[in-house]
Order: structure tokens, then C-alpha cells, then sequence
């Protein structure tokens, strides 16, 4: 921004230029990318961890904010100190942050207060104070820390002094147990760590190789103590502190009663719920009293580890029911929502509801996505989530945003989208603390976003909270290899064990074929076009009833005039015959074929001439869906395009091929390097001579990265792609007579445009719309033409179609002269119309070597004056940047840097909206949502109530007279700071792509590999298992 | 004209000086004013005009004391020729079209008079390839160096002209460190450096760039804190009309300050950059010339044109350093109605066109006087 401030500058629009612009990234939508530690206290507030450092909280819908680490390492526990505003993190370097929500101007934010990291006496091995687990006492001062060494650790809080004399160490232990149970090893990592349930004075510790004992922290002292025979994995304490259940490595669970008197040497009970064959580990389980006095036993894993080792479940059994839910991706952690409060449980011991759990709900963190189960419900159907959608749960590959949607259209989506969501529960959202403050969304926005699998989800984007209102799928119009009755699974009664899948992450396509690559939505209208990767064009309409009707088919065939080529991709999709059941909502009724079946790659529809227009790599094409009927094809295609011919899977496998090609080339001259070094110094002339080749690579290896300057010579691949179609009415031809026109710009910067004739809306049923090219215009420095815009007389760019009749927007100037913007990646220019001549220009790339990538027009509003805005440009360059650039003089006006310029993935998916602000993708499953406007802010702002006002509209602990239960179900909520103004520290930008694994994780996708997942997986599931109930309530 | 023939032949006063010229079968005889020849374009103008052969494509040559023949086709050997002539100034002049590039040499005169050998053995002399010495127009510039009174002896700004596609610009870059003298002493910053010259390629061609110069700026923007992906997007973007100011590896070639004898190309300065007052300081150019930057159109009448540059609104003229203002010039030749007689702004390209210009010019314009 620096360099566009000059000397002489009109200092008037410098301040206007504040009042217009501020760059934010305000919040983050989507799920949290490999989220490494997920715990719930009943503070009603989810707290999710980061492998890239990050902790959100998430409560009541719009309550939501982010902190990150500074180390920016996994986060692998977190827990809220009992009755605070307050959390532990522990990361895998083993160091420890607490964190707190402090109120700040009527919002609250999370910042870091310490960190801490666990120093055992010196020589120690490092595994003495490798923390396991960690439990945060009910006196809120103290945090115990069980290590690898059997040592538990005390730390007081919140300064993290270490009180050594309260060390708890394996030996004191040992040397308090009765004789018999000594003599095993019994002293491994502590796997379990609970404070009483009522007595704070009593903590129960689980050592690893199955010994568990009951600690008095007064008198340093066993008071009980079990001895199991199997590897222990958790403990649950029953909430009355008589019966604990521990669980087991072999696939079992045991119960044990408490008592101090007698010592059990045999479990109570033992059952393996999946037995009698081998089963894995339970990791984890709850055992839960309920007012009816069938306790609920909840666990993760335990089944037979044959036939069923790698689904990833978690049981509840219940009544003599029992479902094994089935998880599609990875389980980080659940935790089961009670009734009682933990805390108030044991002050009140004598009361009924302190000792009752009453689980009414179970919160899972999968890898891929947040279920909640209705555990009140008979079925236990899932609860539909608010927040964290699980974007990804196809791959999103392509993004499209409508602003200010008409109340007609939203509340038909959002009807159709009801329909499809019937099976989920009616219970609230129980994870609800914290008020949002932010106010309602000035406005209704909907982000399409397009994903691998065929379909369209259709997300309400107004507020902080990204929710799904309806999903649209296109496969049903194709035939596919999949089989429908796969689906149903067959969920008989006799099926054991009792799986029932749940969630909805389901990254496996049927067929690549089905991606959608475009979307255009008229929200006057309610006319979408969608456009897919094996050339599929379809036009839909939205129809509050269920249909069944036949999709016409019509083929338009871009190689019209080009003989001799073969299209050596992909073939079509086939088309299902006859009348397909389409469910209410947008059903489509023309279906228009591109051949070659090459991806669409551009794609414009005019709901008020009723026309589409579809490119690809090979030419475009327009489509009458009022007669339905094609207008014309027109082929880009360059002659010496050999890739455009060949379809783009010869061009992957040439890549992949290339880039064996260089890793074996890499090994081999790896290995004669290693070869060479005995044989002599590595310059020596001789050796160079009788080995030219080696030396030759030898020589590649170290020679540093090269970028050969040629210019751009037409004969360059791809100029026949199109990039960026555009209708406008305009003088194309003469200045005295305004037509509809079609404008199509290429991969090689070629702009044609075609002259329109609509019939009037009286024959136009009857009349053919005609086409007629004008002209074509050859820019000569044949970058890719990104985005066409036509500017009226005053130069506003031309409204929408149906927007001027809907009375949303003036109608554009026809009486002063049209101008033609052109947007390619190097260049901004604009030309005069109908005689085209070039106007002004920026010259972008040749200025600062940065390409545009995006380009949106979007309204400006001043955050002083209100009846003041400007319409400017948008754009994304591939270095990151976010620029605005003025319109229609082209000057520059701010610059922001947004994205690593290493992101590829998330330049790529960058969207803008119509008023400044703008999506991208920061990992698979999460939108940032950032602004460039001071107007348009959309971020979370809650108030964090005060803890005695809480007390008072809290049930629950009413009757609790102290204050650190009055502080019990606090409700913390918080506000994300934006960026830059509110926070100096860290700037909140996600630290994902900071990891070195993700972004290789990230390429290996895009290259279509996933073998090197591998390493981080595997890494992961040793973090998995670290994790602990201990706060478990 | 035949009245300077007539005078001419009697005359033989000091400041004037008799021209003998020979068309084929036929001779002409003038004088010229020997302090004040006038330039080429305009001698070339009267030789066709004194001969009745205007429009016809000619070569000239003259005899000089060694009884060479030898070409006259710019200012320079003009002048070498009035100044070496004595006490007669003997013009042959060829058609082009027929032209003998073998005539013109050492010995060539002395040669000729062994013409038989030439008639008898006509393949003779045509294996053996000469190097023809043609006219200006039929060059072009590739690359010159420029400003040189503005930069540091230390630097070199090269301008690389890409006329089409036949000749790639042929060169590559990478990442590098060079050293610098900062006020903290010496430190190294990361540069950008040539790494490679593709053989056969402009820039090897033009000898004005060599691996491990370093890259300082690229027309005139500063690659410092670029990436190298940046610059060469920059390079490619300029493609058409690329200037680089590097620091050449090998300092020992470099320019001497204050004389403007470098040009390989003849043209020793252009003034396209005369807007920049430092030479580090990133100069925009206001009026960068885009010859590559005439986009065409096709309207429905299926004919290309190049795209004229509107004129320039008023409000555009308070625009920032960055956005180019399309000025209206007739650089580009294909405008045909307004003729060459213009060229306003002070460019690199009109020197380019100048060149071109002779072949309409007029005799009466000015300059040398005929004598009687």
C-alpha cells in the first residue's frame, strides 16, 4: 500500500479511502482441519484443538472465537479449569498454556495468560515428565499431571509453580500398597487421573498396566486400590463415587465397587461387549446414572478386531439397547451431556439430582466433522449441528456466492431443504453458552458450493454461523456404477454388532465425473445452472413440488468445424432415459452435453433472455432454454493445441510420469554422488570427463531454481480454454442502437463478442434467437482473459439481469458511451464502445510480476456517510494479495496481503461477494471469511455474562451457596478480534499452512496421491491415544 | 537540376566540390557544397532525382583514394567520402534489385577490371557468401544500451527489442546473493542473476548480457524483494520491449561515463527512461510505448485492425505514475492517411522510425545546396 502513497496525493480521498476500505479476516466457517484434541466440559462450550496450534470454543450459535499458539504445535488436551473462564491446553511439545476469556469493551477474547512446560530433576529421562494426563482440580488452584513415569505431578495455577512436595511419585505409591499387589510391575505411564466425585480430597489414579488406585491427598495415602489382569485404557467413576468401571486394551470393561473397608481383588463385573473373539482397546468410556436407574454405558472401540478393527465406533448401551454408531472418519474424542452438574454433584451429595447424570446428549469430534446423538429421543437420531459443517464431507471444487437474496427465494430453498433434513433430531442445539451480540445479518447471502460427488450444498453465509439449507444433487440425472441398495446397508435385526452409520463425511465419489465445476444462480428468478467436469451442462428450476420428468438432452458439439481430432479423455456421462423422480426443490429439465466431454470451465446464464452460455477447453457454446434449443458453437481451439485435444488425463499421467521421471533421476544421482566420494576430490577434471553423464546430474542437483524468460508465443497450450463468459447490453455495433451481446474471453487472450437478437417476450416462444459475431479482439500480450465488465454511461458497471425489473438497482445509463473492461491475469484495460479503441490500462503484472488470479466487482458503502459508495474491482493476485482497484479509472486504491502465496489451494478458491467481502479456503474444510469493507462485517461479537448474574438464571446449582459453584456454569463466550486492529500479538491468521505436513499433504492431493498420508496418520494415532477422560464429568 | 549541371562542371572554387556519378550507361555531373554536404537521405534524394529515378531502390558506392569501391549508405560514410574526395567525388550507383554486394571491397576497383573472369566463371564468386552491406532501413535495432549518462558506471541498461516470434529472448534466471556496501558494512541480499543464455538466442545474439549478471531492474522497477517468480513474470509481461538494468558479472567491459561511443546498435542513447532522475529509483513511464501493445480487433467485417488508443480524457490526466495513459502517436505504421511526417513524442521507437522515413522525403525539404 505503501508505494501507492505518494506526495501529492488528494488528501481528501486518502480519508475516504478509510472510510471505504479495511481489510479483516473476520471468521472461519467449516470444520476445523485435523482437529487434534476435542473436549467438552458442561460449560456448555466445545473447545477444539488444532494440529496447527489453533483452540476455538464454540457455544450457542454466533458464539465462536479462535486463539492460536504462538508455537504453533498440535494441540493434544484441553481442559477447562472447573468453574472458570479458564483453560489448559497441552501441546505435543509436551509444554502447557492456560487460557482466558476476558471481557474487553462488552465482548470477551481469549488470550493466553502462561505456558508452562514440566521440568523434571536433572538427568531425569525425558519421559519422567511427559505429561498423559492432566486434571484440573476442583479447587480451582491446583492441576495434576500424570506422566509416562508414573509420576503425577502438581502444579498450582495460575502461576504453573510445580509444588514438589505434593509430587505424588510411582515409589510413594508402591510403598503404600499391600505386599501381594507389589510384587507386579504395576508402575507404567499414568493413563487415568479423577478427582472424587464428591470428596476433592480423594483423586483416583490408573496406572497402565491395569493397577488403579484411590489417593487421600490429605494423608498421602492408598485407600483402595484394584488390580486388574488386562492393560487399563480409562476409568469412569460413577457419579456417587461407589462403582468405578474401568475399561481394558482386550475389548473388556469391569466394574469395581468402592469401598474402603474391603479391598476387591476380583472385578464385579466383567463384560466384553464384542466378544468372545478379539477385540481392540476400548479407549474410552462413561458410565451414567439415569433417573429411570438403567445406567447408560457409552464407549469408543472394543470391536472384534477381525471383522470389524476398522470402523471407528462408539457404543451406547442403554436399557438393553445397544448401537454401535459408526463413524466415517477417525474418533478424536466425545463426551456425554448431562443433566447434573459435576460440580454442584458434590457439595449437594444428599440431593437426588446431584447423583443422577441423566445423559441427554453425546458429542463426538471425528476427524472430519462434530456429531451430536439425541440420547432422550427412542432411536437416538443425531442432532443437526448449527456451526462446524463439515464442508468437505465431498471435496469442494468449486464455490459461488449470491448476495441479498430475495425473502421469496430463501424461504423456498430453505423449505425444500427442511424436507431432506427430516431425520434429524428436534432437540435444541445443547451445546449452547454465551449470547451472541453481533447483530442480525443486514442481509440473506447464500455460498453454493459445489463438491466432488456431484452435489451443490446451498449454505446460509449471512451471519457467523455457516448452516446448510438444502443440498442439491445432480447424480440422479446420470447413470452411475453405484448401486442404491448399497446404501441401505442392510440394517437387519440380527446384525451384530449393531453398527449404524452416522455423520454425513463421505469423501469417496462415485465417479470423478460428476464434479461440479460452475454454478450460476439467478436469485431473481430461481433458474441455476451447474456445470461438471465430463462437459455436463444443466439447467435447473425450483419447483416446491416433487416432479417426475424427463431431462431433454441436447448436444453441442465445440469441434464443429475442426476435423481430425480425437478426444483421448474422459467420456460422458450417460444420461439415465426417461422421467427421472426429482424431490421438491431445483430440478433440472435440460441437460446440455458438451463434446468433447471436456470440464466446463466457464459458465453464464441470462435469466431474463432465458440463455446460457457454456465454455470449455475447446470452444463455447450458447443455449436457448426457452425453446431449448442451441443458439450457436463457437470453436477456440488453436491448431497446435495438442493438450486441449488430448483431455486432461493424458495431461496428470504426463505429469506423474515427469515427476517419477525426476525423483528417479534425483535417487540415481544421489547414489552416484555417495558412489563418487571415495573415488576423489568432486571437481577433479578426470573424473568429470569419463563420467559426463553423472557429472551432469551431479550437476542438476545443485544447480538452483531457473525461470526461463520467453515471451508468450501464441502457439502456447491451452489459448483456446475459456476462461470468463459475460452478458451484457450494450453497443456492440453502432452507438446509436444497444443490443444483447455475448462476450467470451481465453486462456490466450482472445475476447470475442457476439451481437444477440432476442425475440420481444411476446414471440419469443416462436421466434430463434440469433447470433452473430462482432468482433474479436486479440490482446497481444495473450494472458488469460480472468473477467469481461461492461460500464454504463457513468461507468457503473450494468446491473444484473432481472435486477432493474425487480427494482434492486437504477437502470444503467444508455445514453452516454459504453466502455469494455478487460480483465486479463497481466492487464486491466479498458476500451471504448462500439468503436473499440483502448482507453486506459494498468499494467499489473509488468509493475510488480503479480498475476491476477480473481476479480469481482463489489459495492463500497462509507462507514460515515451513508448514501456514499463506489462500485470497484476486487482482486486476488498469486502472490496473496487483495487489491482494490477503481473503477472506472483503474487506480489502484489499497493492497492487503490475504493468503500465502504458497496456498495455491486457497487462491484458487477464493470467492468475492457482491459488497467487498470474501471466502477462501484455508484447509479442505474450512471458508476464512474476510472484508474489505468497513461496512460489511460479519464476525462473531458475544458477551460473557458475569458469574453471579449466571448463577441466578442457572437451575441447576440454585441451591449451591458457594461461589465457586455459583461460577460453575459460567458461560464463557467470546469474540474472534479481527486481524490487525484489536490484537497486535499474533495476527489471527490460521496457522495451518505453517505446517510443513499439511502443505505436503495438500500438494499430494492435488496431485491426486494420497500414499503420503501415511506419515502423518500414523502419527496421529499415537496422539489419539494419549487422550484421556480425565476431566470427564 | 540542369542548370546546377551546367555550373557545376565549370567550377572550381574552394568550397565546392565536383561530383561525377554513374547510373549503368549513364553519367551525371554536379557539385556540392564540401563544408556543408547535408546528410545521406537527402544525397540519395538528389542522386535519384539528377538520374530521373525517383522510386527506384539504389545502392551507392564510391571510389575513395585507394581506388576501393566502397558503399555509402548512412551520415558517416557520406561524410568520409565528401571529406576523402579529391578532388572528384566518383558515385557508382547500382538497383538494388541487381546489386553486386562482391563489387564493394578492398580491391574491388583494381578487380573489376578483370571483369572477363567475372563473365566467363559467373558461379565464381557466388559460393563464396558476402557480407552484405545493406541500408539502414534494413535494420532493425535488437538491443542497445542505454542511459548511460544517467547510470553507474557500474551498470548497464539493456533494451531488448522482440519483433515477432522468431528469435526467442533466450535467457534464464535464478536466485542468488550478491554483496552490497550498506551503511552497517558489507551485507549480502539475496538478487536475482542471469543463470543461463540459450545459444542461438537474443540475448546471446546481442553480447550485452552474460551469466551471473546480476538483474537490478526490470523496465525500471526495482527487483529487489521480488521473488524470482515475480520478475519473471515482469519479464515476460515486458516481453516485447524488455529493459534490464544488470550489474555484468564482468566489470571490465563496462561503459566509460561521458561518452556516448558505446552503441553496438548506433544508437547511443534513448531517452524512453530520461524520466527517472536516480537510477535506483523505480521510474515509471508515463508514456511507455507499447508497440506490442496494439491489440486487434476483427469487427464482422472480418478484417483485423489494430486497436487505436482513444484519446485521453482530461480526468485521466490526474492519474497515478502507474497507469500508462495510451497517448496517441503514429508510431504504428499501419495508419496510413496520417503518413510518418509526426512521431511528437520523444521516444525510443521513433528513432526506430525515423530510420524509415527517408524513402518519402522530399527533395526541396532542406539542406544541401545545390550549385550551379
Amino acid at each position: 500500500m505503501r508505494r501507492f502513497l505518494r506526495p501529492g496525493h488528494d488528501p481528501a480521498r486518502e480519508r475516504l479511502k478509510r472510510d471505504l476500505f479495511q481489510f479483516n479476516k473476520t471468521v472461519e466457517h467449516g470444520f476445523p482441519h485435523q482437529p487434534s484434541a476435542g473436549y467438552s466440559p458442561s460449560l456448555h462450550i466445545l473447545a477444539i484443538g488444532t494440529r496447527s496450534g489453533a483452540v476455538k470454543l464454540y457455544g450457542a450459535p454466533g458464539v465462536e472465537f479462535m486463539g492460536l499458539h504462538r508455537e504453533n504445535n498440535a494441540v493434544m488436551q484441553i481442559h477447562f479449569l472447573p468453574g472458570q473462564c479458564q483453560l489448559v491446553t497441552l501441546l505435543d511439545d509436551n509444554s502447557l498454556h492456560l487460557w482466558s476469556l476476558k471481557v474487553k469493551g462488552g465482548v470477551s477474547e481469549l488470550q493466553e495468560d502462561g505456558s508452562f512446560t514440566l521440568r523434571g530433576p536433572p538427568g531425569a529421562a525425558p519421559s519422567a515428565t511427559q505429561i498423559t494426563v492432566a486434571l484440573p482440580h476442583s479447587s480451582r488452584e491446583l492441576l495434576y499431571l500424570g506422566t509416562e513415569s508414573g509420576n503425577v505431578f502438581v502444579v498450582q495455577l495460575p502461576g504453573f509453580r510445580t509444588l514438589e512436595d505434593q509430587t505424588i511419585s510411582s515409589d510413594a505409591v508402591l510403598q503404600r500398597l499391600p505386599e501381594e499387589a507389589r510384587h507386579r510391575r504395576v508402575f507404567e505411564m499414568v493413563e487415568a487421573l479423577q478427582e472424587h466425585p464428591q470428596d476433592p480430597n480423594q483423586v483416583l489414579i490408573g496406572y497402565s498396566r491395569g493397577l488403579v488406585v484411590i489417593w487421600d491427598l490429605q494423608g498421602s495415602r492408598v485407600l483402595c486400590h484394584f488390580l486388574s489382569s488386562q492393560q487399563l485404557e480409562n476409568v469412569s467413576w460413577q457419579r456417587d463415587g461407589r462403582l468405578i468401571v474401568t475399561c481394558h486394551s482386550d475389548g473388556s470393561h469391569c466394574q469395581w465397587p468402592v469401598s474402603s473397608e474391603t479391598q476387591q481383588p476380583e472385578p464385579l463385573r466383567t463384560s466384553m461387549p464384542y466378544g468372545p473373539f478379539p477385540c481392540k482397546a476400548i479407549t474410552k468410556i462413561f458410565w451414567l446414572t439415569t433417573r429411570q436407574g438403567l445406567p447408560f454405558t457409552i464407549f469408543q472401540g472394543g470391536m472384534p478386531r477381525a471383522s470389524y478393527g476398522d470402523r471407528h465406533c462408539i457404543s451406547v448401551v442403554h436399557n438393553g439397547q445397544q448401537t454401535a454408531f459408526d463413524f466415517t472418519s477417525r474418533v478424536i474424542d466425545f463426551t456425554v451431556l448431562a443433566e447434573a452438574d459435576p460440580a454442584a454433584g458434590r457439595r449437594v451429595s444428599g440431593e437426588l439430582i446431584g447423583s443422577l447424570d441423566n445423559p441427554y446428549a453425546l458429542v463426538v469430534l471425528a476427524e472430519e466433522e462434530l456429531v451430536v446423538i439425541d440420547l432422550q429421543t427412542a432411536g437416538w437420531p443425531p442432532v443437526q449441528p448449527p456451526y462446524l459443517a463439515s464442508l468437505h464431507c465431498s471435496a469442494i471444487t468449486c464455490s459461488h456466492h449470491v448476495s441479498n437474496i430475495p425473502l421469496k427465494l430463501w424461504e423456498r430453498i430453505i423449505a425444500a431443504g427442511g424436507r431432506q433434513n427430516a431425520h434429524f433430531s428436534t432437540m435444541e442445539w445443547p451445546i449452547n453458552g454465551g449470547t451472541s451480540l453481533a447483530p442480525p445479518p443486514p442481509q440473506r447471502d447464500l455460498l453454493l458450493t459445489g463438491h466432488e460427488d456431484g452435489t451443490v450444498r446451498f449454505w446460509d453465509a449471512s451471519g457467523v454461523c455457516l448452516r446448510l439449507l438444502y443440498k442439491l444433487s445432480t447424480a440422479r440425472v446420470f447413470l452411475t456404477d453405484t448401486d442404491p441398495s448399497e446404501n441401505l446397508n442392510a440394517q437387519g435385526e440380527d446384525e451384530w454388532p449393531p453398527l449404524r452409520k452416522v455423520g454425513s463425511f463421505d469423501p469417496y465419489s462415485d465417479d470423478p465425473r460428476l464434479g461440479i465445476q460452475k454454478i450460476f444462480l439467478c436469485k431473481y428468478s430461481g433458474y441455476l445452472a451447474v456445470a461438471g467436469t465430463a462437459g455436463q451442462v444443466l439447467v435447473l428450476e425450483l419447483n416446491d413440488e416433487a416432479a417426475e420428468h424427463a431431462v431433454e438432452q441436447v448436444e453441442a458439439d465445440l469441434l464443429q468445424d475442426q476435423e481430425g481430432y480425437r478426444w483421448k479423455g474422459h467420456e460422458r456421462l450417460a444420461a439415465r432415459p426417461g422421467p427421472v423422480y426429482f424431490e421438491p426443490g431445483f430440478q433440472p429439465f435440460v441437460l446440455v452435453q458438451c463434446q468433447p466431454p471436456a470440464v466446463v470451465t466457464s459458465l453464464a446464464l441470462h435469466s431474463e433472455w432465458r440463455l446460457v452460455a457454456f465454455g470449455t477447453s475447446h470452444g463455447f457454446g450458447l443455449f436457448d432454454h426457452q425453446q431449448r434449443r442451441q443458439v450457436f458453437v463457437k470453436c477456440t481451439l488453436h491448431p497446435s493445441d495438442q493438450l486441449a485435444l488430448e483431455g486432461p488425463l493424458s495431461r496428470v499421467k504426463s505429469l506423474k510420469k515427469s515427476l517419477r521421471q525426476s525423483f528417479r533421476r534425483m535417487r540415481r544421482s544421489r547414489a552416484s554422488s555417495r558412489k563418487r566420494r571415495p573415488a576423489g576430490p568432486p571437481g577433479e577434471m578426470q573424473a568429470a570427463s569419463t563420467k559426463p553423464e553423472r557429472t551432469g546430474l551431479q550437476n542438476m542437483e545443485l544447480a538452483p531454481v531457473q525461470r526461463k524468460i520467453e515471451a508468450r508465443s501464441a502457439e502456447d497450450s491451452f489459448t483456446g480454454f475459456v476462461r470468463t463468459l459475460y452478458f451484457a447490453d450494450t453497443y456492440l455495433r453502432d452507438s446509436s442502437r444497444h443490443c444483447p451481446s455475448l462476450w467470451a474471453g481465453t486462456n490466450g487472450g482472445t475476447v470475442y463478442a457476439f451481437a444477440l437478437r432476442v425475440p420481444p417476450a411476446e414471440r419469443r416462444t416462436d421466434e430463434p434467437v440469433r447470433a452473430e459475431q462482432a468482433k474479436e479482439i486479440q490482446l497481444m500480450h495473450r494472458a488469460p482473459v480472468v473477467g469481461i465488465l461492461v460500464l454504463d454511461g457513468h461507468s457503473v458497471p450494468l446491473p444484473e439481469p432481472l435486477e432493474v425489473a425487480h427494482d434492486l438497482s437504477k437502470s444503467p445509463d444508455m445514453q452516454g458511451s459504453h466502455q469494455l473492461l478487460v480483465v486479463s491475469e497481466e492487464q486491466f484495460k479498458v476500451f471504448t464502445l462500439p468503436k473499440v479503441s483502448a482507453k486506459l490500462k494498468l499494467k499489473l503484472t509488468a509493475l510488480e510480476g503479480s498475476r491476477v488470479r480473481r476479480v469481482g466487482v463489489a459495492h463500497f458503502s462509507s462507514c460515515r456517510a451513508e448514501d456514499h459508495g463506489e462500485h470497484h474491482l476486487a482482486v486476488l493476485t498469486n502472490l496473496g494479495d487483495i487489491q482494490v482497484v477503481s473503477l472506472p479509472l483503474l487506480k489502484p486504491q489499497v493492497r492487503y496481503s490475504c493468503i500465502r502465496r504458497e496456498d495455491v489451494s486457497g487462491i484458487a478458491s477464493c470467492v468475492f461477494t457482491k459488497y467487498g467481502q470474501g471466502f477462501y479456503l484455508i484447509s479442505p474444510s474450512e471458508f476464512e471469511r474476510f472484508s474489505l469493507s468497513t461496512k460489511w462485517l460479519v464476525e462473531p461479537r458475544c458477551l460473557v455474562e458475569s458469574a453471579k448474574m449466571k448463577s441466578h438464571s442457572c437451575p441447576s446449582n440454585g441451591n449451591g451457596p458457594g461461589f465457586e459453584k455459583a461460577l460453575g456454569p459460567t458461560r464463557n463466550s467470546g469474540s474472534q478480534s479481527d486481524g490487525e486492529e484489536k490484537k497486535p500479538g499474533p495476527v489471527m491468521e490460521h496457522a495451518l499452512l505453517n505446517d510443513e505436513r499439511v502443505l505436503k499433504e495438500i500438494q499430494s492431493t492435488l496431485e491426486g496421491d494420497r500414499g503420503s498420508y501415511g506419515n502423518w496418520r500414523s502419527h496421529r494415532m499415537a496422539v489419539g491415544c494419549n487422550l484421556s477422560s480425565g476431566g470427564a464429568e | 537540376m540542369n542548370r546546377g549541371h551546367r555550373h557545376g562542371a565549370g567550377s572550381g572554387c574552394l568550397g565546392t566540390m565536383e561530383v561525377k556519378s554513374k547510373f549503368g550507361a549513364e553519367f551525371r555531373r554536379f557539385s556540392l557544397e564540401r563544408s556543408k554536404p547535408g546528410r545521406f537521405e537527402e544525397f540519395y534524394g538528389l542522386l535519384q532525382h539528377v538520374h530521373k529515378i525517383p522510386n527506384v531502390d539504389v545502392l551507392v558506392g564510391y571510389a575513395d583514394v585507394h581506388g576501393d569501391l566502397l558503399p555509402i549508405n548512412n551520415d558517416d560514410n557520406y561524410h568520409k567520402a565528401v571529406s576523402t574526395a579529391n578532388p572528384l567525388l566518383r558515385i557508382f550507383i547500382q538497383k538494388k534489385e541487381e546489386a553486386d554486394y562482391s563489387a564493394f571491397g578492398t580491391d574491388t576497383l583494381i578487380k573489376k577490371k578483370n571483369v572477363l573472369t567475372n563473365v566467363l566463371r559467373p558461379d565464381n564468386h557466388r559460393k563464396k557468401p558476402h557480407i552484405v552491406i545493406s541500408m539502414p532501413q534494413d535494420f532493425r535495432p535488437v538491443s542497445s544500451i542505454i542511459d548511460v549518462d544517467i547510470l553507474p558506471e557500474t551498470h548497464r541498461r539493456v533494451r531488448l527489442y522482440k519483433y515477432g516470434t522468431e528469435k526467442p529472448l533466450g535467457f534464464y534466471i535464478r536466485d542468488g546473493s550478491s554483496v552490497r556496501v550498506t551503511p552497517h558494512g558489507l551485507e549480502k541480499v539475496p538478487g536475482i542473476f542471469i543463470s543461463r543464455l540459450v545459444p542461438g538466442g537474443l540475448a546471446q545474439s546481442t553480447g550485452l548480457l552474460a551469466v551471473n549478471d546480476e538483474v537490478l531492474e526490470v523496465n525500471g522497477i526495482e527487483v529487489s524483494g521480488k521473488s524470482l517468480d515475480q520478475v519473471t513474470d515482469m519479464m515476460i509481461a515486458n516481453s516485447r520491449n524488455l529493459i534490464i538494468t544488470v550489474r555484468p558479472a564482468n566489470q571490465r567491459n563496462n561503459v566509460v561515463r561521458n561518452s556516448r561511443a558505446s552503441g553496438s546498435s548506433g544508437q547511443s542513447t534513448d531517452n524512453s527512461l530520461l524520466g527517472c532522475p536516480q537510477p535506483m529509483e523505480p521510474s515509471f513511464e508515463p508514456e511507455d510505448e507499447d508497440s506490442d501493445e496494439d491489440d486487434v480487433v476483427i469487427e464482422d467485417n472480418g478484417v483485423p485492425q489494430q486497436i487505436p488508443k482513444a484519446v485521453p480524457e482530461a480526468e485521466s490526466l490526474e492519474s497515478l505514475t502507474q497507469i500508462e495513459l495510451s497517448f496517441e502517436s503514429g508510431q504504428n505504421g499501419l495508419i496510413p492517411s496520417r503518413g510518418l511526417s509526426l512521431a511528437p513524442t520523444a521516444g525510443g521507437t521513433d528513432s526506430e522510425f525515423e530510420t524509415r522515413a527517408p524513402d518519402q522525403k522530399l527533395l526541396e525539404e532542406d539542406g544541401t545546396i545545390i550549385t550551379l
